[in-house]
C-alpha cells in the first residue's frame, strides 16, 4: 500500500502528509508487512460490481472484504447513459431486479449496495476521498472493452494511492492460459477448444457467499440518506415507460439463480441417463443462461454442481465435456475475443469473412419487428422482444434468414438487435455466435440452410408456438399455419386473417434468395480459396461443399492433439 | 480487388513466360550497368538511379503492385507515369460499382473509370462487373459497357454480390449495352451474366460474332431466355464447354445438340431447379438424352441444384441421370433420396440441407453401394443412426474426402453413443473426424 493513513487522523495533518510524500518517493510499493509496521492502517475497501452479481462464488470480493475495516459494495450506472445505450427494457429490467436482490442480501447481512449515478472515470475520485478508501476489489472482465476501461481506473486508483485487488470468476479458466496453450492464439474451432481444456486443470472451486462473521469485521457505515443518494433506480427513471408492461417471464437477481440452479440440476438427474432430446421453445423455469452473462449464477457452481451430478449417477471417473455445453461454449467465445477489440464487426477483425453484405434498413426493421411475413421468424422475434429469451434453435433460424440464408444482411446489424432484445447477450458470446452463424467465422459450411417454412414446422409440427406469439394466426390448420400465403382465400377468411391485410405477405420468395445466397457466399468462399492458393481456377469450383480455407491449420490443429 | 489482377478472371498465361521475361529485363539492366561501369573507368558503382529500370522491369514490378500502389508510383516521374499506362497492366480490370446506402464497399473511383474508357478500352480483355443492390449501380454497369466500343473483350462477368440489380435496370438499356460488347468483342471467351433480363435475341447477337471463341457461359436465372434461344448457342458454339442454365432451360434438344459430333467434350453443365409456385410442374428430359451426353463427353459434370418442395419432385430421379453433384436446397424426402441412390452412379458430391424426422438409414447405404465416386457428402437438418452412419463411412471408406454432417444428425443407438462414434469413424476414414456443431447457448 503505498499511501498508509495513519489511525488517528485527528493528529496534525501534517503527519498524513509527510506519509504521501514519503509513499509517492517509493518506486514499488512496500510489502504490507512492512507498512504495518511502521503504522496500523486502516483499510476501506470498495467493491465495484460490474457483472458477477452475486455474492457467492465471489472471490473479488472476498478479497474486498479481507482483512478490511469497512466495507461498501458499489455498482455504478449513468441513467442519462441509460437511454442512449443499445438496451431493451426487459434487460434493464433484469439488471435492476439483480441490484435490488443484491441489496436485499446485503441488508441481510448490515450492509447495502451503493447504486453510484455517473460514469467510473468521474465517480471513483470522488468516492477515494469521501470514503477514504484503500482498496479497490473487481472481478476480472475479460472483454476488450472491459479490459481497457479497467486498465484506466486500476491506474487512477494507483495515483490515488488505493490499492486494487482482480480476480478471476466470471470464467472457469483463466483464458490466458487457454490462448497461451493454443500457440498464443485463441482456438477457432470447438473442438480444439475442447482439446485444450481437457488438457488444463480442473477449474477453480467455488468459493462459498460471504458470511454475517465476514461482514461484522467490516461493518459497512450506511448513512441515513442513503436511499436518497444511492437507490436502485426504477425504470421511469431511466426514461421507459412501464404501463400495460407485462410481468418478467425471467426474474433478475442471484436468489432466483441459484433457486434455479437447483430446479436446473433435478432435472438433470433424469437426463443424464436417458438422451433426451427435448426442443422447448417456451421460457423454461430452470433456464439459465441470462444468470450466468450478469454474474448472477457463478459458472463454477454450474460446472462442479454438473460434475458431481455426473459422477454419482454414471459412476465414471470422467464427464465428458458433453456435460458442460453450454458453459464451453460460453468460454470458447470469450477466450477468442478477449484480445480481439475489433470481435464484432466485419472491418478490421482478422478472424473475420469480408462478405459483401447488403444494406437494407426497411428490411433490416422487418425481421427486428417480426414483420417478415414468415409465422415461424416471426414468432421468434415477437417472443425476444416481449420475454428476452428464446431457444437455440430459434437463434438459429432468425440468424441464417437475416444473414445468408435470406434476407443477406450483415450479422452485425442482428447482433445489435439481439444485444438490445436478448437477456443472456454477453458482448462475446453474441458476437461470436453471429459471426458462426452467418458463416463469417470459424470455418463454417454455408451449405446447410434453416428454410422458415420447415425448420420451423419440424421443430414444432403442432403450430402452437405460432398461436402463441402471433395470436392473429391461430386460427389457421397446422397444414397452413407455416405458409400462410398458401392457404386459400376462402380459409384465410374462415380464419379471420387474409394475408396481405391482417398478416404481411412474405417478404421474399425463400427458393430464390437461397439460391441467390448460395452463390454469394460460393464467390466469397472460392476467392478466399484462391487467394489462399487452393484452387486454381476459381470460376469452376463445382463443389458446393466449400475446401476450409484455413483447412492444413484446422486438420493439423486437431490431429496433433 | 483493385489490381486487376489477371489470374482472377482468369487469364492462362503460363508463369514461366512471365520469368523468362523478368530474366531477359534483369540480364538487360546488368548490361546496362556493365557498360556504365566501364564507360566510367573509374570502378566507381554508377548511383542507383531508379530511371534506369527498363520498361518491361517497370512492367513486372507493377504487375504486382495493388491499383492504388501503382497509382501512386505513377505520379513520381514521367517515365513511371508512361509505365503505369502500358497495356498490359489493363488486360484485366474488375469495376466494382457501390453505393454507400446499399453496400459496405468501395467503389472504384469514378475519375479512373474515366480514364479507364479514355485511355485503356481498347487494352481491356478480361474485365468483370461486381455490383451492390442498388439500380443505379448495375446501371452505371451498363454505362460502361456500352462505352467499350473499341474493347475485344475475351471475358466478361455481370457479378451482382447481394440482390439481382441487373433485373432492376430496363430492358432495352441492359441489352443495347450488352450488345455493344457482343458485337464488337468478336472473341468472347467466357461470359457470366446471372441474373440479368438478357433475351433471346441477345444471345442471337453473341452467337453471331463469338461462335467459334465461346468456351463459357453461366446464365442461371435469366427469365427471359427460351429454350429455343440457349439451343441457338449450343447449335453453334461448338466450343462451349462449360454452361450453367436454369431447368426449363433444358431441353432434350439441348443436350442433343451439346452432344454433336462437331461439339467439343462438354467439361461442366450446372443447372438450378426453382420452384416459382408451389406444385409447380417441371417437364422431363429422356434418358436417351443423358446418355448421348455421356457418350459424347464422358468426364462432364453435372452439377444440379435443387430448391423445389417435397411433393415437386415427381419427374426427377425416375431414370439414370449422370449427375455428379447435387444439391437439395430444401427439404427432400426419403424416397427421393431412395431413388439417387438407384438412379446417379456418377454421383461425386451430394449435399442435404434438410430431410424430416426419419433416419435416412437404408437411403445412406444404398448410395454408400451404388454411388462409388462418392468423395463428399453434407448433410444438414437430417437423422442418421449411429450405426448406420458408421456403415456408410465404412462402405465409403477413404475415398470421403469431404463428411460435413451437422452433430444433431447423428442418433445414438445401442452400439454406439455421440462420443464414440467420432472414432469409429476417424477410424474408417483414416483421419481425425468430429461433426459439424452450432452454438448451444
Amino acid at each position: 500500500n503505498p499511501n498508509p493513513r495513519p489511525r488517528s487522523c485527528n493528529h496534525a495533518p501534517n503527519v498524513g502528509k509527510v506519509f504521501e510524500v514519503s509513499a509517492a518517493v517509493l518506486v514499488s510499493p512496500p510489502s504490507v508487512d512492512f507498512c504495518s509496521t511502521l503504522i496500523s492502517m486502516v483499510v476501506n475497501s470498495v467493491h465495484w460490481f460490474r457483472k458477477g452479481l452475486r455474492l457467492h462464488d465471489n472471490p473479488a470480493l472476498q478479497e474486498a472484504l479481507n482483512g478490511a475495516d469497512t466495507v461498501r459494495c458499489v455498482y455504478i450506472l449513468d441513467p442519462w447513459f441509460a437511454g442512449a445505450a443499445n438496451v431493451g427494457i426487459n434487460r434493464w429490467r433484469f439488471l435492476l431486479e439483480a441490484l435490488e436482490d443484491l441489496d436485499s442480501s446485503l441488508k441481510k447481512l448490515n450492509s447495502r449496495l451503493f447504486v453510484v449515478r455517473g460514469q467510473p472515470t468521474d465517480v471513483f475520485p470522488r468516492l477515494f476521498k469521501e470514503w477514504n478508501v484503500t482498496r479497490l476489489t473487481l472481478e476480472y472482465d475479460p472483454e476488450p472493452y472491459g479490459k481497457e476501461r479497467d486498465g484506466a481506473i486500476i491506474k487512477m486508483a494507483q495515483e490515488f494511492g488505493v490499492e486494487t485487488a482482480v480476480r478471476n470468476s466470471h470464467t472457469l479458466y483463466n483464458l490466458d492460459r487457454i490462448i497461451e496453450m493454443n500457440n498464443n492464439s485463441p482456438p477457432l474451432t470447438f473442438k480444439r477448444f475442447q482439446t485444450i481444456v481437457s488438457r488444463l486443470e480442473l477449474p477453480r472451486r467455488p468459493l462459498a457467499p460471504i458470511t454475517q462473521q465476514q461482514m461484522n469485521r467490516c461493518p459497512t457505515q450506511i448513512p441515513d440518506n442513503h436511499d436518497q443518494l444511492y437507490s436502485i433506480p426504477s425504470l421511469e427513471e431511466l426514461g421507459f415507460r412501464t404501463e400495460g408492461l407485462p410481468p418478467a417471464v425471467w426474474r433478475g437477481g442471484e436468489s432466483e439463480a441459484l433457486e434455479r440452479l437447483s430446479r436446473h440440476l433435478d432435472k438433470k438427474v433424469w437426463v443424464a441417463s436417458t438422451r433426451v432430446k427435448t426442443c422447448s421453445l417456451y421460457a423454461s423455469p430452470t433456464g439459465l443462461s441470462p444468470y450466468l452473462r450478469f454474474g448472477c449464477l457463478s459458472c463454477r457452481v454450474l460446472y462442479y454442481n454438473l460434475r458431481e451430478i455426473y459422477m454419482k449417477l454414471c459412476k465414471r471417473s470422467t464427464p465428458p465435456l458433453s456435460l458442460y455445453g453450454q458453459l464451453l461454449w460460453r468460454e470458447f467465445f470469450y477466450t477468442a475475443a478477449t484480445n480481439n477489440p475489433n470481435f464484432d464487426r466485419m472491418e478490421g477483425n482478422p478472424i473475420c469473412v469480408q462478405i459483401p453484405w447488403d444494406q437494407n434498413p426497411e428490411a433490416l426493421a422487418k425481421w427486428a419487428e417480426g414483420r417478415t411475413g414468415f409465422p415461424w421468424i416471426d414468432a421468434i422475434m415477437t417472443q425476444l422482444r416481449q420475454e428476452g429469451w428464446i431457444h437455440h434453435r430459434a437463434r438459429h433460424a432468425v440468424a441464417c434468414f437475416l444473414t445468408r440464408g435470406d434476407l443477406w444482411i450483415s450479422w452485425e446489424s442482428g447482433m445489435k438487435v439481439f444485444e438490445e432484445l436478448l437477456l443472456d447477450a454477453d458482448w462475446s458470446v453474441n458476437a461470436g455466435s453471429w459471426m458462426w452463424l452467418s458463416c463469417s467465422a470459424f470455418f463454417q459450411q454455408f451449405f446447410h440452410c434453416y428454410c422458415p417454412v420447415g425448420f420451423g414446422r419440424r421443430t414444432d409440427p403442432s403450430g402452437d408456438y405460432i398461436r402463441r406469439y402471433i395470436p392473429i394466426l391461430k386460427d389457421y390448420p397446422n397444414r397452413y399455419i407455416y405458409e400462410p400465403w398458401n392457404a386459400p382465400e376462402s380459409l384465410q377468411k374462415a380464419a379471420n386473417c387474409v394475408v396481405g391485410v391482417h398478416y404481411p405477405k412474405p417478404m421474399i420468395n425463400h427458393a430464390e434468395g437461397s439460391r441467390l445466397n448460395i452463390e454469394r457466399m460460393k464467390q466469397v468462399y472460392q476467392q478466399l480459396s484462391h487467394y489462399r492458393g487452393l484452387s486454381k481456377k476459381p470460376h469452376q469450383s463445382m463443389n458446393i461443399m466449400h475446401q476450409n480455407v484455413w483447412l492444413d491449420q484446422k486438420w493439423s490443429d486437431v490431429a496433433s492433439c | 480487388d483493385h489490381n486487376g489482377q489477371c489470374e482472377i478472371t482468369g487469364q492462362q498465361d503460363g508463369g514461366t513466360l512471365e520469368l523468362e521475361k523478368e530474366q531477359q529485363a534483369c540480364k538487360k539492366v546488368r548490361k546496362q550497368m556493365s557498360e556504365e561501369l566501364e564507360a566510367e573507368g573509374s570502378g566507381e558503382s554508377p548511383d542507383c538511379d531508379w530511371s534506369l529500370l527498363p520498361q518491361e522491369l517497370l512492367l513486372h514490378i507493377f504487375q504486382h503492385l495493388p491499383l492504388l500502389d501503382r497509382a501512386y508510383a505513377s505520379q513520381v516521374c514521367r517515365g513511371w507515369n508512361e509505365a503505369f499506362h502500358m497495356p498490359e497492366l489493363w488486360r484485366c480490370f474488375e469495376f466494382e460499382l457501390n453505393q454507400p446506402a446499399s453496400s459496405y464497399l468501395k467503389a472504384t473511383h469514378p475519375d479512373l473509370i474515366k480514364q479507364i474508357i479514355k485511355r485503356h478500352s481498347n487494352h481491356l480483355q478480361y474485365v468483370s462487373f461486381k455490383v451492390d443492390s442498388s439500380t443505379e449501380s448495375a446501371e452505371a454497369a451498363c454505362d460502361i459497357l456500352s462505352q467499350l466500343v473499341n474493347c475485344s473483350l475475351k471475358t466478361l462477368g455481370l457479378i451482382s454480390t447481394a440482390r439481382p440489380s441487373f433485373m432492376e435496370v430496363p430492358k432495352s438499356h441492359f441489352i443495347s449495352a450488352l450488345t455493344v460488347v457482343f458485337v464488337n468483342s468478336k472473341s468472347l471467351s467466357s461470359l457470366k451474366i446471372d441474373d440479368t433480363p438478357v433475351d433471346d435475341p441477345s444471345l442471337k447477337v453473341l452467337v453471331a460474332n463469338n461462335s467459334d471463341t465461346l468456351k463459357l457461359l453461366k446464365m442461371s436465372s435469366c427469365p427471359h431466355v427460351s429454350p429455343a434461344g440457349i439451343l441457338c448457342v449450343a447449335d453453334q458454339c461448338h466450343g462451349l464447354r462449360e454452361l450453367a442454365l436454369n431447368y426449363h432451360l433444358l431441353s432434350d434438344d439441348l443436350l442433343l445438340a451439346l452432344s454433336s459430333e462437331k461439339h467439343v467434350h462438354l467439361e461442366h453443365l450446372r443447372i438450378d431447379v426453382v420452384s416459382e409456385n408451389p406444385g409447380q410442374h417441371f417437364h422431363t428430359i429422356k434418358k436417351s438424352s443423358w446418355d448421348a451426353m455421356v457418350r459424347h463427353s464422358p468426364t462432364f459434370n453435372l452439377v444440379m441444384y435443387f430448391f423445389l418442395y417435397e411433393d415437386e419432385f415427381g419427374p426427377f430421379f425416375n431414370d439414370e441421370i449422370p449427375i455428379t453433384h447435387l444439391y437439395f436446397g430444401r427439404s427432400v424426402s426419403k424416397e427421393v433420396l431412395g431413388r439417387v441412390g438407384l438412379h446417379c452412379p456418377r454421383l461425386v458430391e451430394l449435399v442435404v440441407c434438410a430431410n424430416g424426422l426419419r433416419p435416412l438409414d437404408e437411403e445412406l447405404i444404398r448410395i454408400a453401394k451404388r454411388c462409388t465416386q462418392l468423395s463428399a457428402i453434407g448433410l444438414g437438418e437430417c437423422e442418421v443412426t449411429c450405426s448406420a452412419f458408421v456403415e456408410f463411412v465404412k462402405m465409403c471408406g477413404r475415398r470421403l474426402s469431404q463428411l460435413s454432417i451437422m452433430e444433431e444428425v447423428l442418433i445414438p443407438d445401442h452400439k454406439y453413443s455421440l462420443d464414440e462414434i467420432h472414432w469409429e469413424v476417424s477410424k474408417h476414414l483414416g483421419r481425425v473426424w468430429f461433426p459439424d456443431m452450432m452454438p448451444t447457448w
